[in-house]
């Protein structure tokens, strides 16, 4: 005879403000079965814990009913509290009365008929429950980190500094990120590439970091402590192993192409290095615009290279590897606000330019030499309008939500304009001053001793008339149309995810918001962890956030990692589907509808009318299978069955909740 | 200015407030007053509250001083303000419903705006068209500008842009019925 | 290609120039609009100021007489007010408010049929063709700006027009007689046409920036599609003229009357004639210089 306690919690007034839990706990103590039914004001604390424990102990309960919040919450400390009692954790049912019951209903009376039938529903599961036990799975202690900015980048140190072997994979030929694109970080104004270059020199050289560049995702497969990567090596056309960086093919290159790095503002070769600090220091060709890729004429590269590094036959590559973890940092984009903001011009003015390009323009390294000159005519803008908001908190033409960096870096820009261009005046469109930083309050009010004018309000409309930029606004705190004739406009432009980013996470298994973040496992106490065990993540894949945040972050996930490689084994989950092979008729159909592809179709020896014979029967990888139940509810014959949630288990709850 | 005691506000003007909001579908807490709306109003030069104003004055709740303004009045409905809003608050449409409520309860800022309307439905109403001389005349009679554009007659005369005798449509009676069902319909909301 | 047409009270009045050159038009290109028997004003500013309904029902009764004489044609609407107060009335009738709509105007309407402006008539693709066809007298070397207003574009979610700050429908129009189209930022901006009577003062400092961004961008004539906008832009240039000490000398077309030019037909035939500010000698000139050489 089953012998079940059943505890029903407070949770404060959480659950006993709308449910009366002493009639619950009444009730639940007449449920056949049940030997023990007691109320705790909060179950999941120490002394609830305690409590459990003694009543385990003092009548003799062989299984355990929790009435309480979601088992989300804390399934996992009530089955680890239940390793120190003499019941096996698996015989332990949850009846969320609040998620479900008390946080959703006003009604107390039918609030608490509700909470007992969920109460009489576990009570019947529990008595259909079977020990399980967890076993192990060994921990491939490898790290693969996604992107090489400088989220990627600290992450990938911080686990290869631990002594853990990292792969660190980028799509662009070289790593770096948006940071290394920026002239100078608020609100220190140290000089970005001083700061990020050391340390993508470092990751390079690092003994325990290998990159692969130019590379990209192409699948995984696996689980926690085991994935199985396919890393696709797109074709470089040089040989990095012989290339000394010589920069000759560069140099000799005849094919001028549109330098994104430097945001279109310059050109590059078709042969060339993603900008002079590069790492790898190699070159690549872009197949693109490359004439001897496209029409088979010209080969110049080829044969100036006197390590004979060039091979136009190069083809893609793919490696498969073994990870224990994943860090996904695959970073933002600027949007495109051509496309949204028509009343900026769409783009048809030259003058009127993103931060991201003011950044380049403003660049030591960048086409103008750290001279801030109009790419429209070279010449030195006198007054300059920054506006900020564009596409961010503007839900009708891009995005809902504020990009958090673009208040700071348009105090920043504001400064450097008044900095580097004597009698210059700087207008700032803004909404909100938004500073939440360690001393970035304080950039802001240093920004407007600079002499920066900011203007509350957003602007309506620009358009060039009689050779200026002329940008019609209402200064909203005197009430007055405003308008400013600016020789420069520089639009501080939304983050979104970078291109591709919800693609190569869905490939790990993480998915995203409805604006394409990354999701994390929980917003506040699970910030760089994912749905996904094993898969980290940092960065502005997971949202908005300045260089600081990303840094932090990146940090965090790295320990994450630590945490993870630092183990070399894992309990597996007891939770998983079996096959009862005598009844499967190996139809397949479990096969096709398993989302982790655990299970596989086996040929068996058998027995039929006194011959022996092959039969093809379903088998369950036990450290693949996620435990969803997919193949169970697909089974035609029923043969497949989730421990912990079998068939018989769900009908008896079903069966229990309609008996009087 | 005085004072303005938002506390002392009564709920029946709140409940106003969000017929006037609802009847246009417009969400009166979307709008953050970042002035996108006034910075690129036509007329803005001219109102003695801007646009977004206008709005801002609704959320707290002082409906008397929005419908007071001559902003709605002076709006040409030209829906740049509408078609620029970061949250789509239809600010044009909003400006209207406010201007209608203020024409029902006898408030008119411009005196002259509420004469243009009047003497252009009246022609509508008699001959179901517009006559642009019927409404001059009375327009300028009422207004006291008698002579308003009369510097453009001779040659509007001739290039046979006046009618003298105004345009008229066959059916007038069903015409004149539906402006009077509007004019009930109106006046039960 | 026929449609159902409702001229709106402007094209009987201020608009004749307007009706004369679409009618030489439609006649080059065989293209007919029939005109909406009894139809009666849309009420324009001065209905939906007054109520919604009002303003909603004078317009419905226009599209239920089209859908009664000829269900299913697009009606064309000339006059951008007009369209404006049609698309409204469209929406309405195929919306919730569509049993509310029948019983003020008295009659069923479904809102079935499709509004039409000139632009999008003359877009379609048979009608462009044979307005390319009909050219006799390319204007090629005219420099002009088109002028869209507010009503044709605004607010786009009534109008549909994709890009309501620099829509193109009349430029690639214009290109087809030979004329060059500038490229300007006061397409769109408003004229102030609707307060032409009680507040006609407020108007001026909206056409001086339409004007002198007009003509900062090199344009020699402004072209427009709508009899409201036509008045106030081409009857008080003058006026502003006066106010600001300026001289600009920018002859305002209909954009039907530079096709009828450009098809052949005679100043006074099309209408250019009779404008305010003198419109005649521009194309005189043009058409004059191209026969010497």
């Amino acid at each position: 005879m089953a012998r079940t306690g059943v505890i029903i919690c407070h949770c404060g007034s959480n659950i006993a403000s709308v449910v009366d839990v002493e009639r619950v706990a009444l009730a639940a103590g007449q449920m056949p079965g049940v030997t023990y039914a007691a109320t705790n004001k909060y179950t999941c604390s120490i002394s609830g814990q305690d409590m459990i424990k003694q009543a385990i102990a003092e009548h003799e309960l062989d299984r355990l009913v929790i009435a309480s919040c979601t088992p989300r919450m804390h399934e996992t400390t009530f089955r680890k509290m239940l390793t120190k009692t003499s019941i096996n954790p698996y015989m332990l049912e949850i009846a969320n009365i609040r998620e479900q019951c008390s946080w959703v209903h006003t009604d107390k009376e039918k609030a608490t008929e509700k909470a007992i039938d969920l109460v009489h529903m576990a009570v019947a599961k529990v008595l259909k429950d079977q020990p399980l036990f967890t076993s192990s799975i060994p921990v491939h202690k490898k790290c693969l980190v996604v992107g090489g900015g400088i989220a990627g980048i600290q992450a990938a140190l911080d686990v290869a500094e631990a002594g853990y072997e990292v792969t660190l994979v980028e799509r662009e030929p070289s790593i770096g990120g948006k940071m290394v694109m920026l002239d100078k970080t608020f609100p220190t104004l140290d000089c970005s590439a001083c700061i990020s270059t050391p340390k993508m020199a470092e990751a390079g050289a690092h003994p325990n970091i290998r990159l692969m560049t130019s590379c990209e995702i192409s699948a995984v497969t696996g689980y926690i402590g085991n994935f199985q990567v396919t890393i696709r090596q797109k074709p470089r056309y040089v040989n990095h192993d012989t290339c000394t960086g010589c920069g000759l093919c560069e140099e000799k290159c005849p094919t001028k192409v549109t330098n994104l790095f430097d945001q279109s503002l310059s050109k590059r070769k078709a042969i060339y290095k993603l900008f002079p600090q590069a790492v790898p220091a190699k070159p690549v060709i872009d197949s693109e615009h490359c004439t001897m890729l496209k029409s088979g004429k010209c080969g110049l590269c080829s044969k100036l290279c006197p390590l004979g590094c060039i091979n136009f036959e190069d083809q893609e590559d793919f490696i498969t590897e073994t990870f224990g973890a994943i860090v996904l940092a695959t970073g933002y984009d600027l949007i495109d606000w051509a496309k949204a903001y028509p009343e900026y011009g769409g783009g048809k003015y030259a003058n009127v330019i993103s931060g991201l390009q003011f950044e380049r323009l403003v660049n030591a390294s960048g086409p103008t030499e750290g001279h801030i000159q109009r790419p429209g005519d070279g010449a030195e803008p006198k007054t300059v309008v920054i506006v900020k908001c564009v596409g961010s908190r503007d839900p009708a033409k891009a995005k809902a939500y504020c990009s958090r960096a673009c208040c700071m870096y348009a105090a920043k820009h504001a400064h450097q304009i008044l900095e580097k261009i004597e009698g210059s005046k700087v207008y700032v469109f803004y909404i909100d001053v938004r500073t939440p930083g360690k001393g970035y309050e304080e950039f802001y009010d240093k920004t407007r001793a600079d002499g920066a004018v900011y203007i509350r309000g957003r602007v309506s409309k620009i358009y060039e008339e009689g050779g200026k930029l002329i940008c019609k606004g209402e200064d909203t705190l005197i009430g007055k149309q405003v308008a400013v004739e600016a020789d420069m406009v520089v639009l501080e432009t939304a983050m979104e995810p970078a291109h591709g980013s919800t693609e190569t996470a869905a490939t790990a298994g993480v998915s995203a918001d409805k604006d394409g973040w990354l999701t994390e496992a929980h917003p506040k106490l699970r910030p760089v962890e994912t749905q996904t065990a094993g898969v980290y993540l940092c960065g502005t894949a997971q949202g908005p956030k300045d260089i600081p945040d990303t840094v932090a972050q990146a940090s965090a996930a790295a320990a994450k990692v630590l945490g993870l490689l630092a183990k070399d084994e894992l309990e597996t989950s007891p939770m998983i589907s079996v096959v009862d092979a005598p009844k499967c008729s190996g139809c397949g159909f479990c096969e096709q509808v398993c989302p982790v592809k655990a299970i596989s179709m086996v040929d068996v020896p058998s027995m039929y009318n006194g011959k022996r014979v092959t039969r093809t029967v379903a088998q369950v990888n036990s450290g693949l299978c996620s435990g969803c139940g997919a193949c169970s509810a697909a089974c035609r014959t029923g043969c497949i069955d989730l421990l912990g949630f079998t068939n018989k288990q769900i009908l008896e709850e079903v069966d229990a909740l309609w008996q009087e | 200015m005085a004072e303005k005691n938002l506390s002392s506000l009564s709920a029946a003007n709140a409940v106003r407030i969000e017929a006037l909001a609802d009847s246009i579908g417009a969400k009166l807490h979307e709008c953050y007053q970042c002035g996108k709306c006034t910075a690129g109003c036509p007329m803005a030069g001219s109102m003695d509250l801007m646009p977004r104003q206008v709005i801002r004055h609704l959320q707290l709740g002082l409906l008397d001083e929005a419908l007071h303004s001559r902003a709605p009045w002076i709006c040409a409905t030209c829906y740049t303000c509408s078609a620029r809003c970061p949250h789509d608050v239809p600010i044009s449409e909003l400006m209207e419903a406010v201007r209608q409520q203020a024409e029902r309860a006898g408030i008119r800022p411009i005196r002259r705006s509420h004469l243009f309307t009047k003497y252009f439905l009246l022609p509508l109403k008699w001959f179901g068209k517009n006559h642009e001389l019927t409404l001059t005349m009375f327009y300028n009679l009422a207004s006291g500008r008698v002579l308003q554009h009369f510097s453009y007659l001779p040659a509007m005369l001739k290039g046979s842009k006046l009618k003298i005798f105004p345009a008229r449509v066959k059916n007038r009676e069903a015409v004149r019925r539906l402006m009077e069902n509007c004019e009930r319909e109106a006046e039960r909301i | 290609m026929k449609y159902s047409y409702f001229p709106g009270c402007g094209m009987e009045a201020t608009g004749i120039e307007y009706a004369k050159s679409l009618a030489f038009v439609n006649r080059a290109i065989g293209v007919e609009f029939i005109e909406i028997d009894d139809w009666n004003c849309c009420g324009a500013t001065a209905g939906h100021s007054t109520s919604h309904e009002l303003g909603m029902a004078l317009p419905a009764r226009n599209l239920a007489l089209s859908e009664q004489q000829r269900p299913g044609m697009p009606i064309v609407v000339p006059c951008a007010s007009c369209y404006s107060r049609m698309k409204y009335a469209l929406q309405a009738a195929q919306g919730s408010e569509n049993e509310k709509l029948s019983r003020l105007i008295g009659m069923p309407v479904s809102g079935a049929a499709e509004i039409v402006s000139i632009m999008e008539a003359y877009s379609d693709p048979v009608a462009a063709e044979a307005i390319k066809a009909a050219i006799k007298k390319p204007l090629d070397g005219l420099k002009v700006a088109c002028y869209y207003g507010c009503l044709y574009t605004r607010p786009p979610k009534v109008t549909g027009m994709e890009n309501c700050e620099d829509p193109q429908a009349m430029d690639e129009l214009v290109r087809l007689t030979g004329a060059a189209c500038v490229d300007w930022a006061f397409k769109t901006e408003c004229c102030g046409a609707g307060h032409h009577v009680d507040l006609p003062a407020e108007s001026k400092p909206l056409l001086y920036k339409i004007y002198k961004n007009a003509r900062a961008n090199g344009a020699q004539a402004i072209i427009t599609a709508c009899p409201m906008c036509m008045m106030n832009l081409d009857m008080r240039q003058g006026a502003v003229n006066m106010a600001y000490g300026e001289d600009f000398d920018l002859p305002v077309y209909f954009l039907t009357e530079l096709l009828a030019v450009a098809m052949g037909a005679g100043f006074g035939e099309c209408g250019v004639a009779t404008h305010f500010h003198p419109a005649k000698k521009l194309l005189q000139n043009l058409i004059n210089n191209k026969e010497v050489v």
